[in-house]
């Protein structure tokens, strides 16, 4: 949305997590704010998988931080199978966190360089347990070849051994091994080249199944988004745009911005309609400054008086597709 | 060795006078030694392109494209770097010239947009200077005169509020706007070849748009020729004249650009293309993951690069290399003029690679079983009608499995 709302969330008992009027703020210099995530509320059921699809800068990944509580909530709850994680303490936080793991963008980055394979994946157990060496091992190996590493050939190994999908696997094998309930994936595969992108977008899926996770996959590519998700929301600028079931959200697109980005996606196709016109600086304001009303208008096509002064709210325009737009395109 | 750097007022038509390409390539090898070994960045690499074309040059990270772009230009420095074969600028050999000599071709014949445009502009320096400093060398134009040009270029760019801009610091100006500078400075000194190499993968997709669209436009109106070095089949697609698809230091595949995607010969262009996900595609749609990885460009394998992921490979691929050679007569296909090449034993769509499948998927070769089951899939859904939801369920609940 360019707009706040609840109208997209779903009864509060049929959900595994729950985030409601998210806000998250940043002091910038000069005294002023930046508004990273301004209300956001999104769900996610047990099993499901929540694509959240926007540019550089709309605070997808803020929003992904902000369920893990990495970072300081400004305002608003997340709430993991009835327990609201922004008022937990930071002790009970830490135990939250076994049922909700993060996979980084960067694989290699997000691994020590100087400790061995086997002892990255089994450090989550160092700290909760079984703390039995013969069980940690075994849980590490199981957790490896699930992902499929050859744990007898990783174990001694280190990061720099591995490539960048390798490095992906061993992260994802450590984000598992404490059986989380839920996982956090901020852009798992731009970082990787692309005939590697598909084994570990499989391999998620694999995983998916195999462990009951759910997933909330946070992406800038729509294409990997529609194909990992069942529910995708759109961001812009610290709101969201649309939410809606991946196909319906793809083939009826209400939002203007979601056209916007889909007309944009580089199709491998030659036939595929491609505007070859439009080359204007149209950006994302500052979000020190946001637009009022209606985030989007500055950008919209569509803009009329009324969304400078009022801002959208989210509403049902299908069956089961919500968008915070005055006028929406469906 | 100065000078044939004289301005080109008209270079689009004073070019198209002669018969010479723009720029041949032949055998280009480009490699590196390092302490771990010799890095063989490019392998051979030949190709042509004439005045006002595009060519797209695709490939995964180290497959060479970048040094390709790179060793053309004669921007690979260090005494590490050897560089052989020919490269011929409008006739003239260039890995022959001096580097002062190659000064004089930069930004007036020949000029690079690089895909950091944070790293490629000085931090320090405002970026009106960048884009004039250019213009003064090259040209000797007075301060007045080239603030002028800079200000004209920086509205061809489409920034808006050029005049105030031209006082900017890079760090003041979003990756879009500082890639728009960077495309004004690289067109400055109206080059007659315009080298992008990966302009738009910082870039988030509605900028990146609005820059390829950028770049198409100069293009065009300047009808000078531009190579666009990238990993993403989607952006050569609706883009360029020409596309070549490097693998491991090679082209293992070029072609007119529609009809390289109408028919895909090389394997592993084909697995490229079938492995990405598209946004066509219903949502979880079983993607066609290619096997392994590329190979190490200091340990590069005997016989085809692709052969130890190819689930076409035979014997022959394990200890030959395959030449780029025509390819499309076999299956009298709309490529028979010889324009479409493909460096492969059995290529796809030609009898043998049919028959290299089959032999592969009867003894269950792993990468070959998995496209057969992609294939399959595949198949299934773009069938369209009756099938299809059955189709797309079957398989992601196989892949769940």
């Amino acid at each position: 949305m360019a707009g706040t709302g609840k109208a997209h969330l779903r009864r509060p008992e049929d959900v595994l997590l729950r985030v409601e009027d998210l806000v998250v703020e940043y002091p910038a210099p000069g005294r002023k704010v930046v508004h990273a995530v301004s209300g956001i509320s999104l769900d996610v059921k047990a099993g499901e998988t929540l694509g959240l699809v926007g540019e550089s800068g709309c605070g997808k990944t803020t929003t992904g931080k902000a369920l893990l509580q990495l970072l300081s909530v400004t305002s608003g709850s997340v709430i993991l199978d009835g327990t609201d994680l922004t008022k937990l303490s930071e002790r009970k936080m830490r135990r939250a966190r076994t049922d909700l793991q993060m996979i980084f963008q960067d694989p290699i980055s997000s691994l020590n360089p100087r400790r061995t394979i086997g002892d990255i994946v089994a450090e989550p157990l160092h700290v909760w347990g079984p703390h039995a060496e013969a069980e940690q091992v075994r849980m590490v190996d199981e957790m490896l070849e699930a992902v499929g590493i050859d744990p007898v050939l990783a174990r001694p190994k280190r990061p720099h051994e591995f490539s960048g999908g390798q490095c992906q696997r061993i992260s994802i094998a450590r984000s598992l091994v404490l059986g989380p309930r839920v996982l956090i994936c901020d852009e798992p595969v731009s970082a990787l080249d692309m005939s590697v992108q598909a084994q570990i977008l499989n391999l998620l899926a694999d995983l998916k199944a195999d462990y009951n996770l759910t997933l909330v996959f946070i992406a800038h590519d729509l294409a990997v988004i529609r194909n990992v998700s069942d529910r995708v929301a759109v961001m812009y600028l610290g709101k969201l745009c649309e939410v809606a079931g991946a196909d319906d959200l793809y083939d009826h697109p209400a939002h203007p911005y979601t056209s916007v980005l889909l007309s944009a996606n580089p199709e491998p196709d030659p036939d595929a309609p491609l505007d070859l016109e439009s080359d204007q600086a149209v950006e994302m304001p500052s979000p020190i400054d946001p637009p009022s009303g209606c985030r989007f208008r500055t950008r919209c096509p569509n803009a009329a008086e009324k969304c400078a002064a009022e801002e959208p709210m989210m509403r049902s325009v299908g069956d089961d597709h919500f968008v915070a737009c005055h006028f929406p395109t469906l | 060795m100065p000078v044939e750097n004289a301005p080109n007022p008209g270079y689009g038509t004073a070019a198209d006078a002669t018969s010479t390409p723009l720029l041949r390539v032949d055998d280009l090898h480009t490699s590196f030694l390092l302490a771990a070994g010799e890095v063989r960045a490019v392998r051979g690499v030949s190709f042509t392109l004439e005045r006002g074309r595009t060519l797209g040059i695709v490939g995964e990270s180290g497959s060479g494209k970048t040094v390709l772009a790179r060793s053309i230009m004669r921007l690979n420095l260090g005494g590490n770097v050897t560089t052989t074969g020919n490269v011929e600028l409008d006739g003239r050999e260039l890995l022959d010239l001096t580097p002062r000599e190659m000064k004089h071709l930069w930004g007036t014949e020949m000029a690079m947009v690089f895909q950091d445009p944070m790293t490629s502009l000085n931090p320090l320096v405002r970026i009106g200077r960048q884009l004039t400093e250019h213009v003064c060398t090259k040209f000797g134009t007075g301060r007045a005169e080239a603030r002028r040009m800079a200000i004209d270029l920086l509205k061809e760019v489409r920034i808006p509020e050029a005049e105030a801009r031209f006082r900017a610091f890079p760090h003041e100006l979003s990756g879009g706007m500082r890639q728009r500078v960077c495309i004004a400075i690289a067109l400055a000194c109206k080059p007659g070849l315009l080298f992008a190499d990966e302009p738009t993968t910082a870039l988030d997709v509605t900028v990146q748009h609005q820059i390829l669209n950028l770049l198409g436009r100069e293009q065009r109106e300047r009808q000078m020729a531009m190579i666009l070095v990238t990993h993403d089949l989607g952006v050569v697609a609706g883009r360029t004249d020409d596309t070549i698809v490097m693998y491991a230091g090679k082209v293992v595949e070029q072609a007119p650009t529609r009809a390289l995607f109408a028919e895909m010969r090389h394997p592993y262009s084909e697995a490229l293309l079938r492995s990405i996900p598209r946004i066509g595609q219903r949502s979880h749609t079983r993607l066609s993951a290619i096997i392994g990885r590329p190979p190490d460009p200091i340990d590069i394998p005997p016989g085809c690069p692709f052969s130890p992921r190819c689930p076409y490979v035979q014997q022959k691929c394990r200890e030959e290399s395959p030449p780029l050679v025509a390819v499309g007569e076999a299956t009298g296909g709309a490529t028979g003029d010889g324009s479409h090449l493909a460096a492969c034993w059995f290529p796809v769509g030609s009898d043998a690679g049919r028959d290299a499948f089959a032999r592969n998927l009867s003894d269950r070769l792993p990468q070959t079983v998995v496209v057969a089951e992609g294939t399959e899939f595949a198949e299934s859904t773009a069938g369209g009608a009756a099938p299809d939801p059955t189709a797309a369920n079957g398989s992601s609940e196989e892949g769940g499995a």
